[in-house]
């Protein structure tokens, strides 16, 4: 999907480039709710999660990227990017929010929900 | 009835193959104009590349001839560029005055190619690679021999390149990213294109940004890139893109976004005008290849012949390079998500990869190098959503094995095969021998049985039927895994294969090791990236480059992350010997940042604890400027030397044992190593420095140094064993540098010394230390290492370096509407 979604509630945010985020890395910012992250696989894809590992709530920003989940830098939980979601042992303990993202024309866009 | 007339902007591949497609449908239906800007017929773009490389001619590639546009009474207006379309009267106009009246129009625009706006980017040798001309260009260039730099390393870039070498020059691409190819590539198989470039005279620097183009007399002589480096060429291709051309589209007021937008129906916001291929934006997409703009031809035709109910519904993209013997196929998506998951198979002697990616049993995306014969049969099970669940175990080999497999249990298959069937084609072993020599030899494991009949020993590819082999013969005897513990799942190799074939087959990056050693997954893991980029480091210093991404958190920021997210701050303090301006410079830095703890560790320094990421570079800044380096408490490599006051200050010490320990540390500091390293130099056997739980301690006596080694004080207890006595201080350096060193080469990623100790025996050790030219040997290593690693990463960060890791994306998040 290409097109910034035409929704009345969401406020979409230029926060950069997406080569501004290093591959299989991450950067940070802050968001109204949080930090929020954004991660660049080895592929080049990128997603937004709320920076906040479900386990004791690490930053996930800091972590190794690997395929397209990160490995928590606290305590070695892996989180599936695109879903927020824990993976292997830890499958179903929680996750971590998605953050709506999209990238147009090389730029990355953080939605963020009008209160 | 008069004939309806259709008028097309564009003699491209688009352009004709849509007059094509309507002529089949409904050849009498319109009375055709084909506006063209260049003086030819129509010729097929993407065979340019064979063309640039001497494999093909101009008149091979020709699509239309002249006869074509006169059988089909096709009027061409050749080498003329229409300026102006008036929506109102329905003509179109072009420069020198021809005009035509449609009554429906086509935009076959195509794009440019993108010309980058550094400086010198008009002198003459500067060129794209887009049209005819450009190759003529290239080819006059190529006739006179020298250099050639491509800025691109994309698929044109890298076709450009070959070309150009295949006709003599030495070309150079210049990419931005770090991977070639990264739209369509992964890391692994971007490694294996850049090494058969390499082979075929195609150089490639990645990571690299263009800054200027230097010229002499008017004529281009180099590139000059942002990092300083020149390098030199009398042809410059730039091959960085394209982008559609919008103008006429956008003048008559057609809503155009990236390229003219359209809908499903391939029409504008004008209903009598539709657009296609390169210059059409459809569904926010505007397309690149020739597959997608095929499809929209074919739908524009329906439309235009009143085909009711058709509908182009954009496009799966396949990616193949034409560069000769280098065979690379992509489509698809290969950065998974929920129910991703990939299937990775490497051939390290044949040089193949292929990696095909499934989300919920059907294929996505897939990835080729070296073996693409199957890339048409996955794309295919990729466009009809095919569920494969049922050929997951074979999907891999192919649609031969697949289909040759479907529906038998692999296992019964195998058994059921014939004595006398070759297994291993490499080697010429049939199921026979094999089983025989399972049978009668005892064979239990897959390097057993390598080891005995050579069957698998070669390209690998028979693993798979030589496993199977020793499961139908062995029954439950048979264990898949045998041998060392893997270093991780990704691979099947222990840590000691690892390492020693990094070192003789001169493995020098993360993604030859991975094909080299047949890792299982694209891009390995949290466990094995640390792992590998310690083991290069390790064996190729001052010539691997680090992977920052490939190492953990503490290693990549500097500082030890803490339970919060803050990280704590602790600057190296020689010997444990510090000062009132050291510690005054401390104070001042939790005062200014506000830093909620200082703590005294056990290795004899302070802790600064609370500090936010973004205040790192400052914080070091600040203790840089009075002396202070990094005091690595978060390295995977020496950390703390602790020492007590020994002849300066203590009635009982019998040697200098602070000096040795400030020595030491001064020698060692910066050094990476599988676990972390810490010291202690004792002045007497009070052993007031605690020497004999470290990893490697010093007792002083009388005599000499005693060196102990493997104690451990944490999660395990364990008090050292004495390794060697030395009778001077230069020995004990040198010993504890010799230990130091066979640890680092030998010791297997997160193994302390004490556990390498264990595994390897102290007497193992101590014969390697104890002979004086192994000794020697061993510290000139560790001596070259050292000459690589002693700078202060603070330093270099305070200076700029990775600045990006300790700033915050964007500030604008705080500023916007919550």
């Amino acid at each position: 999907m290409n097109a910034l979604v035409k929704d009345p509630q969401i406020t979409w945010i230029d926060v950069g480039a997406d080569t501004d985020i290093p591959r299989r890395g991450a950067r940070r910012l802050k968001g109204p709710q949080g930090e929020i992250a954004i991660f660049r696989t080895g592929d080049g894809q990128v997603f937004a999660l709320m920076d906040a590992c479900p386990h004791k709530g690490g930053p996930l920003s800091q972590g190794i990227v690997h395929g397209a989940s990160v490995t928590c830098p606290l305590h070695g939980r892996v989180i599936d990017l695109a879903t927020g979601e824990s993976l292997g042992a830890d499958a179903g303990k929680g996750c971590a929010p998605v953050v709506p993202l999209e990238v147009r024309e090389g730029r990355l866009f953080i939605g963020l929900a009008r209160t | 009835m008069t004939k309806q007339r259709l008028v097309v902007i564009g003699n491209g591949m688009a352009g004709c193959r849509a007059v094509e497609e309507v002529l089949r449908r409904d050849p009498d239906r319109y009375e055709i104009t084909i506006f063209g800007t260049e003086p030819r017929v129509n010729y097929d773009r993407i065979m340019l590349s064979p063309v640039l490389a001497g494999e093909k001619a101009f008149a091979d590639i020709v699509l239309n001839d002249e006869a074509w546009y006169q059988d089909h009474a096709i009027t061409l207006h050749s080498g003329c560029a229409v300026t102006e379309i008036d929506r109102e009267t329905r003509v179109v106009r072009a420069s020198d005055g021809t005009q035509a009246a449609y009554d429906r129009l086509i935009l076959a625009t195509g794009s440019d190619p993108v010309r980058l706006p550094l400086p010198g980017a008009d002198l003459a040798g500067v060129v794209t690679f887009r049209d005819l001309d450009d190759v003529e260009a290239m080819v006059a260039a190529a006739d006179a021999g020298g250099e050639a730099v491509v800025i691109g390393g994309g698929l044109l870039g890298l076709e450009a390149a070959y070309g150009l070498a295949r006709r003599g020059m030495r070309a150079t691409v210049i990419h931005l990213m770090d991977v070639l190819m990264e739209r369509q590539l992964d890391e692994s198989a971007g490694f294996l294109l850049r090494s058969a470039l390499t082979d075929r005279g195609v150089e490639t620097v990645l990571g690299a940004q263009s800054e200027a183009i230097l010229g002499e007399d008017g004529k281009v002589s180099g590139l000059q890139l942002k990092d300083g480096r020149i390098i030199p060429c009398s042809l410059l291709v730039m091959a960085v893109g394209i982008r559609p051309n919008t103008a006429l589209a956008a003048n008559c007021g057609l809503n155009v976004g990236r390229g003219v937008v359209v809908d499903d129906q391939m029409r504008t916001s004008d209903p009598d005008i539709f657009a296609i291929g390169e210059c059409a934006e459809h569904r926010g997409i505007a397309y690149g290849l020739v597959a997608p703009i095929w499809e929209m031809c074919r739908t524009l035709a329906d439309v235009l012949t009143g085909v009711e109910n058709c509908a182009y519904g954009g496009s799966v993209l396949q990616t193949r390079l034409k560069v000769s013997g280098v065979d690379v196929f992509s489509a698809g998506r290969f950065s998974g998500g929920e129910g991703c998951e990939d299937v990775v198979f490497r051939d390290a002697g044949r040089g193949v990869y292929k990696r095909v990616v499934l989300e919920q049993g059907r294929v996505a995306g897939a990835v080729l190098f070296g073996d693409v014969i199957d890339g048409g049969w996955y794309f295919d099970l990729m466009k009809s959503q095919a569920d494969v669940s049922d050929l997951r175990e074979t999907l891999i080999f192919g649609q031969a094995v697949t289909e040759a497999l479907r529906g038998v249990d692999p296992k019964s298959a195998v058994a059921a095969m014939a004595d006398s069937q070759e297994i291993c084609g490499c080697n010429g072993v049939c199921k026979g021998a094999i089983t025989t020599a399972i049978a009668e030899l005892g064979l239990t494991s897959l390097e057993d049985v390598r080891a005995h009949t050579k069957a698998s020993a070669s390209c690998g590819s028979c693993t798979p039927l030589v496993e199977k082999l020793l499961a139908v013969t062995l029954g439950d005897a048979f264990q898949a895994q045998t041998g060392p513990k893997p270093v991780c799942g990704c691979t099947h190799h222990g840590h000691e294969v690892v390492r020693k074939r990094i070192v003789s087959e001169g493995l020098k990056s993360i993604p030859a090791v991975m094909q080299a050693l047949e890792w299982t997954t694209p891009e390995g893991c949290a466990s094995c990236r640390p792992a590998l980029n310690y083991y290069l480091i390790c064996a190729w210093p001052g010539d691997y480059q680090d992977d920052k991404q490939s190492r953990f958190v503490n290693e990549r920021v500097h500082a030890n992350i803490q339970k919060d997210g803050t990280y704590s701050v602790v600057p190296r303090m020689w010997g444990g010997m510090t000062s009132p301006q050291e510690l005054r410079a401390i104070a001042d830095v939790a005062d200014k940042f506000a830093i909620p703890a200082v703590k005294v560790t056990g290795g004899q320094r302070i802790d600064l604890l609370g500090v936010k990421k973004d205040d790192l570079p400052a914080v070091w800044a600040d203790l840089n400027a009075a002396g202070m380096v990094s005091g690595h408490a978060y390295a995977k490599g020496l950390r703390t030397v602790k020492t007590c006051v020994g002849t300066d200050w203590c009635r009982f010490g019998t040697q200098d044992s602070t000096g040795l320990g400030v020595r030491l540390e001064k020698l060692m500091w910066g050094s990476w190593a599988p676990a972390k390293v810490k010291l202690a130099v004792s002045g007497c056997p009070r052993n007031c420095a605690e020497a004999t739980c470290k990893d490697i301690g010093v007792v002083c006596v009388d005599s000499g140094f005693e060196i102990h080694i493997g104690g451990a004080a944490g999660l395990h207890i364990q008090g050292t064993q004495l390794l060697t006595k030395v009778a001077s201080e230069d020995e004990a350096v040198w010993t504890i540098c010799a230990i130091t060193q066979l640890y680092r080469e030998e010791g297997w990623y997160l193994e302390r010394i004490y556990k390498w100790m264990a595994r390897v025996g102290l007497e193992t050790i101590r014969a390697q230390v104890e002979d004086l030219e192994g000794r020697k040997a061993l510290y000139d290593r560790f001596a070259y290492s050292q000459r690589f690693s002693r700078t202060d990463p603070w330093a270099e960060r305070v200076a700029g370096r990775h600045a990006d890791e300790f700033n915050p994306l964007s500030r604008r998040l705080e500023f916007a509407p919550a």
